[in-house]
């Protein structure tokens, strides 16, 4: 690991002005370490920012949740107000990692961690991600792990997280401070397609810090399922995973959440699929049909043509189970 | 860029430890090399196989991925924390008497893991297989203990019998024997 200053921010303003252009903040760590010392990434300065006081969930006055950023995977996982109304996203961070990591992750870190592509993670391949402009491995290579929506020429890399995908079914918002004050990036803006700049993975500006994460209420959520497909039991990333949340009365799909992944540079939300199911049957043949709609512009290679109808089987399976489900 | 130093102090199985510390060193290389204590066992190095499992403050880490630094002033258990011969915790002896471990390289991480989850599933965190997230009993089964054991690996293949250990420990715990 090259040598760094190791600073301990005291409030947001002070991780600010330590942070600068070339600083990185270190919040749980787990793969940020791993980066430094792997060589992927390296800094001059590491700002702690694990003290700062955003360790709590709060309900806002609309119903919806406040995360701070620093809330670990666990505890967000174990709020009970996480497991009765958004029970998918208590899923999702059960399904990832393994106990010892999903206690010291953070929700914000969970955003912004890095791909697992094999050639990113090898500093001895070209990756676009790591090293702009030194070609992508992964495209003509190993390819079972890509990337099926939305890729470009540079990258066809594919988010890890799994938390992520509940929250762009939920339409979350993430709230971020900088020097120029504090914004809120809608969900589906934080996340980039890779484009010619796959070495972003954000639309975080340099220095900005992620302080929580905002879930509106949802009260059909209620009845949401996250479900993950991947190469062993448990301790792994996603081949693909489905988060859904489905309301429908009388038959009839009066409306639905829908996200992916494990298949696109981001979180995946199937917006042509949800607006081919509102107000539709909810039948299994209306399921699929739906989901070939939302995968119609699917772009697999030679390693990752399973993942389509891989994603198809599944979010027709996850929906089916919702619609079968008594309301609650 | 020369290397930065960073004054931390860990409370290391009751003992205090403290020590200028390089500041890109984790817990884990400063409970080994700074500090003598070497039940903790180094690994992957990657987060991947839980070897240098310990408890801080209460919950269990891998504390290769965990700066030292960041962790000034925690209060860090590794398995010889939990107890020593002939003073054997309920978790080492139900190792033994269960010859779950072959090489024995991972088990420090295992006990430790193992310890920490039975008080997780006690606060009612749930799991990957628990049948619904919304219900806050939580019963140890076989399927459970597996489930929430997966970050440590073994590469002897004990696992049969370390499920079976973890599984006498949380009995016990139900009959109200002593922990």
């Amino acid at each position: 690991m090259r040598p760094f200053t190791y600073e301990r921010a005291t409030t947001v303003d002070h991780a600010l002005s330590l942070v600068g252009s070339d600083g990185v903040f270190l919040a749980g760590g787990t793969n940020l370490i791993d980066h430094l010392r792997l060589g992927i990434r390296s800094a001059p300065r590491v700002i702690d920012i694990s003290r700062l006081p955003f360790t709590d969930v709060t309900v806002r006055s609309d119903g919806g949740l406040i995360v701070g950023a620093g809330v670990r995977n666990s505890d967000l996982a174990a709020h009970h107000l996480v497991r009765e109304r958004y029970p998918f996203l208590t899923q999702a961070i059960v399904s990832g990692a393994s106990g010892q990591l999903r206690n010291m992750a953070t929700t914000g870190g969970n955003l912004l961690q890095r791909t697992r592509c094999v050639y990113f993670q090898d500093l001895t391949t070209p990756c676009n991600k790591r090293d702009p402009g030194s070609g992508c491995s992964a495209a003509g290579g190993f390819g079972r792990y890509n990337a099926i929506l939305g890729t470009s020429d540079e990258c066809v890399a594919v988010h890890p997280s799994d938390l992520c995908v509940p929250l762009a079914a939920l339409d979350a918002e993430v709230v971020v401070v900088g020097t120029g004050g504090q914004r809120r990036i809608p969900f589906g803006e934080f996340h980039r397609l890779p484009g010619d700049r796959p070495d972003l993975d954000t639309t975080l500006r340099p220095g900005e810090l992620v302080i929580a994460v905002e879930i509106p209420p949802l009260d059909f959520a209620v009845r949401s399922r996250y479900r993950k497909v991947r190469e062993r039991a448990s301790y792994a990333f996603a081949l693909i995973s489905v988060a859904a949340a489905l309301d429908v009365e009388g038959g009839v799909v009066r409306d639905v959440r829908l996200a992916l992944g494990g298949v696109s540079h981001r979180p995946h939300r199937a917006t042509i699929a949800e607006a081919a199911l509102r107000g539709r049957p909810a039948t299994e043949a209306r399921f699929r049909s739906a989901i070939e709609d939302e995968l119609e512009s699917a772009q697999p290679g030679e390693h990752n043509r399973f993942k389509v109808p891989l994603v198809r089987n599944t979010v027709v399976s996850v929906l089916t189970g919702l619609a079968q489900e008594g309301p609650r | 860029m020369t290397v930065d130093h960073v004054q931390v102090r860990l409370t290391v199985d009751g003992v205090d430890r403290a020590g200028p510390l390089d500041s890109r060193l984790t817990v884990l290389d400063a409970l080994r090399d700074e500090f003598g204590v070497m039940s903790v066992k180094k690994g992957c190095d990657h987060g991947q196989c839980g070897a240098c499992t310990v408890i801080a403050d209460g919950r269990r880490i891998v504390s290769c991925l965990a700066l030292a630094a960041s962790y000034d002033g925690a209060e860090i258990t590794t398995a010889a924390g939990l107890g020593t011969e002939p003073e054997l915790s309920p978790m080492q002896r139900a190792f033994a008497e269960r010859d779950a471990l072959q090489c024995g390289y991972c088990t420090p991480g295992q006990i430790c893991s193992a310890v920490a989850m039975i008080e997780e599933a006690r606060a009612g965190m749930p799991s990957h297989v628990s049948p619904d997230v919304r219900d806050r009993s939580v019963q140890l089964t076989p399927a459970e203990i597996r489930e929430r054991m997966s970050g440590n690996l073994c590469r002897c293949g004990a696992y049969v019998n370390i499920v079976a250990a973890v599984q006498d420990v949380v009995e016990a715990d139900l009959r109200g024997g002593v922990r």
